[in-house]
């Protein structure tokens, strides 16, 4: 799938950082080009780190990693096409997941919890969407992620 | 209702002294009403009454509203400030350590209760509460609250589900699906009775945060800054006496499971002759969110909590997740964990669970299921849930007050 890992590690890292002042946050599933105002909406601080999972053969990814003002980091990931195919995050309070989820909130609000989690879990999945939330009042963490976005080799329970 | 059992069987004891002392028969013993003992002549009859202990209630897992499992009840009693007439009884609120305040849906309640905001608010003032799963919104009001005998005193609660409120802001529903129903939100309300005095505390005080307090200007609703004393508040704090903490206590239960349990809550930690410590060890947890590390198989999840509004052990496993959301293990597993105070203190716990679906199937009118285990997300969070609460004593020490085993914010068992 991909021909030149390393040098599209590279490339990628470059051209992040350069860019690094103006990143925004995309919501899942959308390039950060398409949607460059909001960081803005969410008055997040962020910054930008590509990472290359295990070695350097397998699939590089970028992570962005945003601080909004309520605490809460947000990093979003992308691949090397920029597209985010997953989110996560973790703070005081829940982010706004509209935002995160973009065109997928719809999706997250409509599908059923599988069971009966109580009001510190939900998970629900489709066959592209998973999305897991946990907490408690002042400590939320979770994750959304596209099932068919995520790049060969990421396992997203090794996204730091 | 608060603790029938404990009040009868004090008085029970009391009749029997009674009765004991003296050649007559005494009346009034068993029918409610307490009629002093009539003293034989030139022997006075002197009738010690044990201290009647009045800060616990009762508590119930059982399906309650809307068929949950591992859910912890209590019945809340609340009443317009002073008023010994306007009052509400709520059954199946329930029982949480992960949050702050007591919230109630508004069907619950009579129309006539005549709620009306804290005094020092000024106007009327909202509440977006979230939790990992939902939102619920609703206008904050002043009333007093029957917790076991006593009562505290005009006090914020949250009116949920009120079809005379504004319009949810789009910055309150955008944390998730709406819990504005007794149906979506799983009970009759929440008593939260975490580690926090406040539900939000100063981040809500200097900054407006959006998806917490709102003030409302028709149907337009904009977050708003609250001083801490006017946010929603620990109930058991607000005590006059028993106001350092909360001590669930339930009975074990077979690994089976049960169609339901009863326990008790007891208000104070060290302050009565039945909320004492004993032998249980205190975990200091984050003043800031509560959490501490739990580490299992050598890795250490530090955003870690307990939590009996949680309704299964959640961590970190291999095991598969099945169609129920929770984990199907093929035959019943161990694990071993080590609950890590931030206070150094340590103690290595046990728990086994098995598959889900399998105990949904074969006890479907079960609503305790010790057994029940689900996976958090990612890596940063063990949840030890109710399943963890049966059978142990489990306190919970607010921030800041004192007990004999030191300053909470702690966790002790």
């Amino acid at each position: 799938m991909r021909m030149t890992p390393l040098l599209r590690l590279t490339l990628l890292a470059a051209t992040a950082l350069s860019a690094a002042p103006h990143t925004a946050i995309a919501a899942l599933g959308g390039t950060i080009e398409s949607i460059a105002g909001d960081r803005v909406q969410m008055k997040a601080s962020s910054r930008v780190m590509a990472v290359a999972p295990g070695s350097i053969t397998t699939t590089p990814y970028t992570k962005h990693e945003l601080l909004t003002p309520a605490g809460i980091t947000v990093r979003e990931y992308t691949r090397s096409d920029g597209r985010v195919f997953a989110v996560t995050w973790s703070g005081p309070v829940m982010p706004d997941l509209r935002q995160l989820l973009g065109p997928h909130f719809s999706t997250y609000l409509a599908t059923t919890d599988n069971e009966r989690h109580g009001h510190a879990h939900r998970s629900i999945r489709t066959d592209e969407l998973v999305v897991r939330s946990a907490g408690h009042m002042r400590a939320f963490s979770g994750v959304a992620y596209l099932r068919t976005l995520i790049p060969d080799g990421v396992s997203i329970d090794d996204l730091s | 209702m608060t603790f029938p059992e404990m009040t009868m069987r004090w008085r029970g004891f009391a009749c029997l002294v009674a009765v004991a002392a003296s050649a007559m028969l005494i009346t009034g013993c068993g029918g409610g009403s307490a009629s002093a003992p009539a003293a034989s002549a030139g022997a006075p009859l002197v009738v010690t009454q044990p201290p009647t202990l009045t800060n616990s209630q009762a508590l119930v897992v059982e399906v309650g509203p809307a068929n949950g499992v591992n859910q912890l009840y209590t019945t809340v009693t609340i009443c317009a400030p002073g008023s010994s007439t306007a009052c509400a009884t709520v059954d199946h609120v329930l029982v949480d350590t992960g949050s702050t305040g007591l919230r109630l849906f508004a069907s619950t309640l009579p129309a006539n209760l005549g709620l009306a905001a804290p005094a020092g608010v000024g106007g009327a003032l909202h509440e977006c509460i979230q939790f990992a799963d939902g939102y619920s919104w609703g206008a904050i009001k002043s009333a007093d609250i029957r917790l076991g005998g006593d009562t505290v005193r005009a006090t914020p609660i949250h009116i949920l589900g009120d079809a005379s409120l504004p319009p949810v802001p789009a910055s309150c529903s955008s944390s998730g699906p709406a819990e504005n129903t007794v149906q979506a939100f799983g009970s009759n309300g929440v008593l939260g009775i975490s580690n926090f005095a406040q539900d939000c505390g100063s981040a809500c005080e200097q900054t407006a945060m959006t998806g917490s307090y709102y003030r409302c200007s028709g149907n337009v609703c904009t977050a708003t800054s609250v001083a801490t004393t006017l946010q929603m508040q620990h109930p058991v704090s607000l005590l006059a006496k028993d106001n350092n903490g909360v001590l669930l206590q339930l009975p074990a239960v077979g690994s089976e499971g049960a169609v339901s349990l009863a326990g008790s809550m007891i208000f104070g930690i060290g302050t009565q002759t039945n909320n004492g410590l004993g032998s249980a060890r205190t975990f200091t947890v984050s003043a800031t969110d509560g959490t501490l590390p739990i580490n299992i198989g050598g890795t250490s999840y530090g955003a870690s909590f307990l939590d009996s509004g949680s309704n299964a052990y959640f961590f970190p496993s291999s095991t598969t997740v099945c169609s129920s959301g929770f984990y199907c293990p093929p035959s019943t597993q161990s694990v071993s964990a080590v609950v890590q105070g931030r206070n150094g203190t340590s103690a290595a716990i046990g728990f086994n669970f098995a598959n889900a679906d399998n105990q949904f199937k074969t006890h479907p009118d079960f609503a305790v299921l010790p057994l029940l285990a689900g996976a958090p997300f990612g890596n940063a969070a063990v949840d030890l849930g109710l399943p963890f609460f049966y059978g142990r004593n489990v306190f919970t020490a607010i921030e800041g007050r004192t007990t004999p085993s030191g300053t909470g914010p702690f966790i002790a068992f």
